[in-house]
Formats: structure tokens, sequence, C-alpha cells
């Protein structure tokens, strides 16, 4: 009986890594689409009309999509409040940026529409470079985590390169978010965005997975250690198919009735699975890359317990009428209200 | 010199102060929309549709501020207070994520549907997602004031290697203190939110406005307002009571005793002076506060010199009466306004400036009530488990002083350009024809915003 509870008890942090991972992922695919909207509004007078629809298409979506960040940061601290220290204490000055960024999108999306329409313009302006802000400073903060927070100049470096890399992801999703989303002139400018999009993060992805391996030891034995290799590097071999057939694929659209307008994003979904997997398994068990463990960053069982209870019921629901709100909202974003 | 405390704290201070104003209108306006959507279903009479069409974009505005204020506080926890949730994460860290799971997707994804999807939903689902929003953002509330509480009077816990660890999570969630302070801040969420509905709508009247939705919501305000100030003030004293008994060192910072006495007396005025123990300039009702606190003549009121540790008297004195004072001012209004009602005739329009005046004293005494108890529950962060200083982060000051700055000068052009948008929003619906908003109008849309190449006014007629 006393074992059994041990081995559960050795359970639960793989659980709540499980948990938070799902976390992380929808939060970068769904606030991915929202922030990649923001970076790509076009800002010339003209334009207005188009950044109006553009917003609109993630109008009921966007304050829902960011939650899955507050989840996640809400479950590091939860399952593994040490790391969720020793994290954050080291990206205070990148997190804070982000926070601000984060900010200025958010309350710019409501004043564009409420305040006085001479003041229009600067909310639009404020919510591209607070999207902006916010993905290139998780860009960068997700290459220092890589690099276990080395201050020296090569990781620096590395970080930049991440932070352009998840810019351009972001973007990529955003940009195929409004080729499922919108139609006619708005909808070819989305797939122009997309294509050019779908190449700079295909060149991200490139770089960051020769660079990871390079500089640590641990990720290249994990990755190349035979038979596992013929396996795992299925997940590169998929992420680059996906990344041609999108680009093909793109360069077709818009076809006759509009017809396969939502497959670029759902490709561009799965490769932020891919990536995602692929980043997952360079680290597990590790919670700070080469520094703690899952198990040794753990709260106490009879906490994670309590929580996991609630997680249970309440994470179904959550999807459920998640997935009820995006049925409500199907459909081209020129016919969302505003009332 | 300012340290990498002195800053932390500030910053927590300005963050959750900033982010405090808008849950304390969203809490209860949401409960005011789905009264208007609830007598439109009832009466069909289209004006409560149009009160709600103008208020859920206030409200719409309010929630997303409170939603990207309260973000920031989500990272504070690790960036400034590591700490914390070393010391007590397997207490806050559950509480925390309660709040999450089962309030944050809840208000987000139907506040959507609230917003957008009158059009693509049956009319009852419109009703029902109000209605879960409303619920959303009171569980919020109390997930937070439950470990909010905690903080103040712990309880179902025991230390384990200088670590909390939960033993009976009922008692940790209605830990002494918890019930009292739910209640007063819903209570004070209802009147901050009444006053901010009676405030705009009074000044769409005064600026010319003569329909009959703002009416109709300087009357709901005012009603509620009246109903809910003299509850608030009973609630108050009951929690009152219960710090007396669990905090007894914030009771006697608030009253500025120092010396423990019997018939203490309540102290309308005094300018507290801790190097000196005493007060200057006192001037009080004899015997008044031992007669709330303990509702006897010449009840013992303990001195803050019985205390070993006590937090600073002058912000907790000050802020008490600020609290209070604002109260008294808030009853009074509603119930004048009332009788304005029942006297079946428009208020006059000096009474129309003075709510317009109020439109945020519930701000006001919402953060003064929560500087009483939070600076009073110094200098410990768990009461009895945990200093505010041992929590702090070793991060240079330099980076806090940083991030502070940028934290202040947005809020700063934040409150700003709220302020000027609700005016604005005012002032287009005060020039909006009625028969322009008996149907969804186009100008409301969010793909057909006002555009600023034609015209200056949209929604003008």
């Amino acid at each position: 009986m006393s074992e059994s509870a041990m081995t559960f008890a050795d359970w639960l942090p793989v659980i709540f890594i499980g948990l938070m991972g799902l976390a992380i992922l929808i939060y970068a695919m769904l606030d991915g689409y929202d922030l990649g909207v923001g970076i790509l509004l076009p800002m010339g007078e003209e334009d207005e009309a188009q950044r109006d629809t553009m917003i609109a298409s993630i109008g009921p979506f966007w304050d829902a999509n960011e939650t899955w960040l507050v989840l996640a940061v809400g479950l590091l601290l939860i399952a593994f409040p040490s790391a969720h220290s020793m994290v954050l204490t080291h990206l205070y000055i990148p997190a804070a940026i982000m926070l601000i960024g984060l900010i200025l999108r958010g309350v710019s999306f409501d004043f564009r529409a409420k305040a006085a329409v001479a003041h229009k313009l600067a909310w639009d302006r404020a919510f591209k470079i607070g999207s902006l802000l916010t993905t290139l400073t998780q860009g960068y903060m997700l290459g220092q985590y890589v690099m276990g927070f080395d201050p020296g100049w090569q990781p620096q470096l590395f970080s930049c390169l991440s932070a352009l890399g998840v810019t351009a992801a972001y973007s990529y999703i955003g940009a195929n978010w409004l080729v499922m989303k919108t139609e006619s002139k708005l909808q070819r400018r989305a797939v122009n965005w997309a294509k050019l999009a779908g190449r700079s993060t295909f060149l991200g992805v490139v770089a960051v997975s020769l660079v990871n391996p390079l500089v640590n030891p641990g990720v290249f034995s994990r990755w190349f250690t035979f038979p596992l290799v013929m396996f795992v590097l299925l997940i590169p071999v998929i992420c680059f198919a996906a990344f041609v057939l999108n680009d093909r694929l793109l360069a077709r659209l818009p076809k006759e009735r509009d017809r396969h307008c939502r497959v670029p994003f759902f490709v561009t979904v799965l490769i932020f699975l891919l990536c995602f997997t692929g980043l997952a398994f360079s680290f597990f068990p590790y919670i700070v890359p080469g520094k703690l463990t899952i198990w040794e960053a753990a709260s106490a069982p009879e906490s994670l317990m309590f929580i996991l209870i609630g997680a249970v019921i309440v994470v179904p629901l959550i999807l459920a009428y998640t997935a009820y709100s995006y049925i409500v909202f199907s459909g081209k974003a020129t016919d969302l209200e505003y009332h | 010199m300012l340290d990498t405390l002195i800053l932390s704290r500030i910053q927590f201070a300005a963050n959750i102060s900033f982010h405090i104003l808008f849950p304390s209108i969203t809490i209860a306006l949401c409960w005011i929309l789905f009264f208007f959507k609830l007598q439109h279903d009832r009466t069909n009479d289209p004006v409560w549709m149009r009160a709600y069409r103008f208020w859920v974009k206030v409200f719409a505005l309010n929630f997303a501020l409170g939603v990207v204020t309260g973000i920031t506080m989500s990272f504070q926890f690790g960036t400034n207070w590591p700490g914390y949730m070393e010391t007590v994460g397997n207490i806050a860290g559950p509480l925390l994520g309660y709040e999450v799971l089962t309030a944050f997707f809840l208000e987000a994804t139907f506040l959507g549907i609230m917003l957008f999807g009158m059009n693509r939903v049956p009319n009852k689902v419109h009703t029902f997602a109000t209605l879960i929003v409303a619920i959303g953002t009171m569980l919020s509330a109390f997930w937070i004031l439950a470990l909010n509480s905690w903080m103040q009077t712990p309880a179902g816990y025991e230390m384990r290697d200088g670590v909390a660890h939960a033993i009976d999570w009922l008692e940790v969630i209605f830990n002494p203190s918890f019930p009292y302070r739910f209640t007063h801040m819903l209570l004070a969420s209802g009147l901050t939110a009444a006053f901010f509905v009676a405030g705009i709508s009074a000044y769409r009247i005064l600026k010319g406005d003569e329909k009959r939705a703002p009416r109709l919501t300087l009357k709901t305000g005012l009603v509620l307002a009246a109903v809910l100030a003299p509850i608030q003030a009973f609630v108050g004293d009951l929690h009152g009571l219960n710090t007396f008994e669990h905090q007894p060192q914030k009771i006697a910072a608030m009253e500025a005793v120092w010396e423990t006495e019997r018939g203490a007396p309540l102290l309308l005025f005094a300018v507290p002076d801790e190097k000196s123990r005493s007060n200057r300039m006192a001037v009080g009702i004899p015997h008044g506060a031992s007669l709330i606190l303990t509702h006897t003549f010449n009840g013992e009121v303990r001195g803050l010199n019985d205390f070993e540790e006590h937090p600073p008297v002058k912000p907790v004195f000050y802020g008490f009466r600020l609290m209070v004072g604002v109260g008294l001012l808030m009853l009074a209004v509603a119930w004048t306004g009332v009788y304005f009602l029942r006297k079946r005739r428009e208020p006059p329009r000096w009474f129309l400036k003075v709510v317009v005046g109020m439109t945020f004293s519930g701000w006001v005494a919402v953060l003064a009530g929560w500087y009483v108890t939070e600076i009073g529950r110094q200098p410990w962060l768990a009461t009895g488990i945990l200093k505010t200083a041992d929590a702090v982060t070793p991060v240079p000051p330099g980076h806090v002083g940083f991030s502070l700055t940028m934290y202040l000068l947005l809020y700063a052009v934040l409150l700003t350009a709220y302020i000027g948008t609700l005016k604005v929003m005012a002032m287009k619906a005060v020039r909006t024809e009625e028969f322009e908003t008996a149907e969804p109008d186009q100008a409301g849309s969010l793909t057909h915003l006002p555009q600023s190449s034609k015209g200056t006014h949209g929604g003008e007629a």
C-alpha cells in the first residue's frame, strides 16, 4: 500500500509537467495567432478597414488565449515553486518588458474601439508594438532558458536569434489564421505574409535545432543515441515536410470557393506541436535545463493532489466551452459584430 | 537609500493598487448587467437593452484593464517575492491555481460571447453568458480573498522544515477572517460599481442627454448604493470585531491606542507619533472605541506598547478614517438620491454634480481599506509564518527600479486614457439618437468602427 502511494507521489510531478506543457503549447498556438495578427497589423492610413477586420477576427478569443499563459505560469508556481522563483528572478527584466507589452496590447484592443477617433491610430500602433514586445521577449526568454541562463555573449546571441524565431513563428500562425478568417484583398495579403513568415520560421527552427544540441551535450546524446535516433528523427522529418507542404499550398491560395483556406492554419498547429515536442524531449525531466529536475522542484504531494482533483474536473470543461466559443464564432471575421 | 525590499514593496503596492481599481468595478457591474438583461427579457422594454449595450462596453474596458494588470501580479510572486512561494507555496499555489481554473477561463470565454455573440447565440444563451461571467468574477474574488485572508489569519496548516503544508483545505480556505473579508469586499465592489454607474449616468444627464436609459441607470445605481451602504457599515463592524480577535495589533494601530486601556475613546482626529508613542491633537468620543470593539462601555483595548511588533501606525490610522469617511458620504448621497427619486422628480442639477463627483468614490474607499488591512499585517507577509523582508528577491535594486519606473509611467498613461475614454463614451451616448440604438447599430460593430478619414465623431446623427 505504502509502496504504491510512493509511486504515485513520484508520478505527480510528471503529471504536472505534462499539464504545464499542455498549457504552454495551447498558449503558444492560441495567443500565438492573436499576437501574430498584432505583429502583422499594417499601419498605412489606407489600411484602417483591414486593421479593423484583423482585430475583429481575434476579438472574442484573445482574452481567453492569454489566460493559458496565466495557467502555465500558475502551474509552474503551484507545482514547481523553486523553479518558478529561479526562472523568474533570472528573467526579471525580459519578463517585466513582456508584461508591459501584454498590458499595452490588451488595453489598446479596447481603447482603439472606444477612445476618441483621433487617437485610434495611436492605439493601433500601441497594439502592434505591444504584440512585438511580447513575442520578442518571449523568444528571448526561451533562448535564455534553453541556455541555462548563461550570461555570456554567445548565449545572448542565441537568445536574440530565438527572439526573432519565435516572432516569426507567431507571425506565421497569425497570418494563417487570417488566411482562414478573412476574404478577398486582406486574405490575399495574408497569404503573402504567411509565405514570408513561414520561410523565416523555417530558418529559425533550423538554426535553433542545430545550435541547441551543439551547445548542450546532454541534448546531443539524447537525440543521437542509436536506436532511438531512427524514431525521434521522425520529428524533424515531419516538421520539414509540413513546412514544404504549407509553402506549396500557400502559393496556390486562395482557391475557388475558398477551398483549403483552413489547411495552412492547422498545418502550422502541427508544426508548433512538433517543435514543442522536440524541445520537451531535449530537456525532460529537467524543469530548469541542467540545474533542477521536476522531482527536485516539485511542491508537497498533498498540495499537488488538491489541485489535481480540480484540474481533472475543470480542464475538460474549459476545453469544452472553449470549443463552443470557437464554434459560435466560426466563419469569416467580417461578420463579427461588437455590441 | 532605496533597496530592493522597499522598491519591491512599492512596486507590489503600485501594481495591486492599480489592478484592484478595475475588479472592484467589474465584480458587481456584471451583476448589474445581468439585472439589465433580465429586465429586458422580462419586460421586453428596449430601454433595458440600451442600458445593457452602453454598460457592457464600459464593462469590457474595465475588464480588459483588470485582466492585463492582473497578469502582472502572477509574475510578481516569482520575480520579486521568491521567498513567498518557497515558504507558503503549498498553500498559495493551489488557491491561485483554482482561481485560474475555475474563474479566469470562464470569465474570458463567456465575455467573448457576451460582447460579440448577441446575434450569434439565442437570447437565452446570451443572458446565461452574462450570468456566467458574473459568477466567474465572483469566484475569482472568492479564491484570491481566501488566499489573502489566509495570509492574515492562517489556519489548517503545519510547518515542516520551515515550509507550510496544508493539513485541512477547508480550514485553509474558510480561515477565520475569510467570510468577513469576502463579504466586505463584495459589498465594497457593489458600492463602487453603484456609484460608478450613477456617476456616469448623472454625467450624461448633465450633458443634455434626454433619453430614458441614463435616468434608469442613475436610479439603479442610487437605489443599489442606498441598500448596500448600511449593510456595509454592519458587515464592516463585524469584520472589525473579527480583526480585534485575531489581529489585535492591527486594531490598535487603526485606533492609535498606545497603552492598553479600559474605556478607550474613539478618535475622530489625531496625529499619531511613533517616536513619542502618543497622539497629538486628539479629538475623540470617550469610551467610543471600547463600545464599538467590545460592545461594553469599559471594555479593554490592547495598546500598541503591548505588542513586540506592530504595523506602522499613521497609514493604518488615517487609511481607516478615510475609508469610513467615504463610506458615510456614500450613505448620505445615496439616501438623498433615493429621497429625490421617491418624490418622483428629476434630482436637481447640484445633486447630479455631487453624484458625478462621487463617480470614483468607491476607489478611494477600497484603496484606503486595503491599505489598512495590508499595512496592518506588517511586518508579516503571512502572519506568524513569514516576514515581508525575508521573502524578497535577490535581484539588484536597479532592476526593480527600472521595472517600477516603467509600470508607473504606463499606469499614468492608462489611467488618463481610461478616464478620457469613459468621457468619450458617455458623450457619444449623449449624442446618439434613440432610434439608432434600438437596433444593433453599425457604429458599434467592431468591423465597422468609426473611421478616422470620415468626419470627426462616429455614431453621431
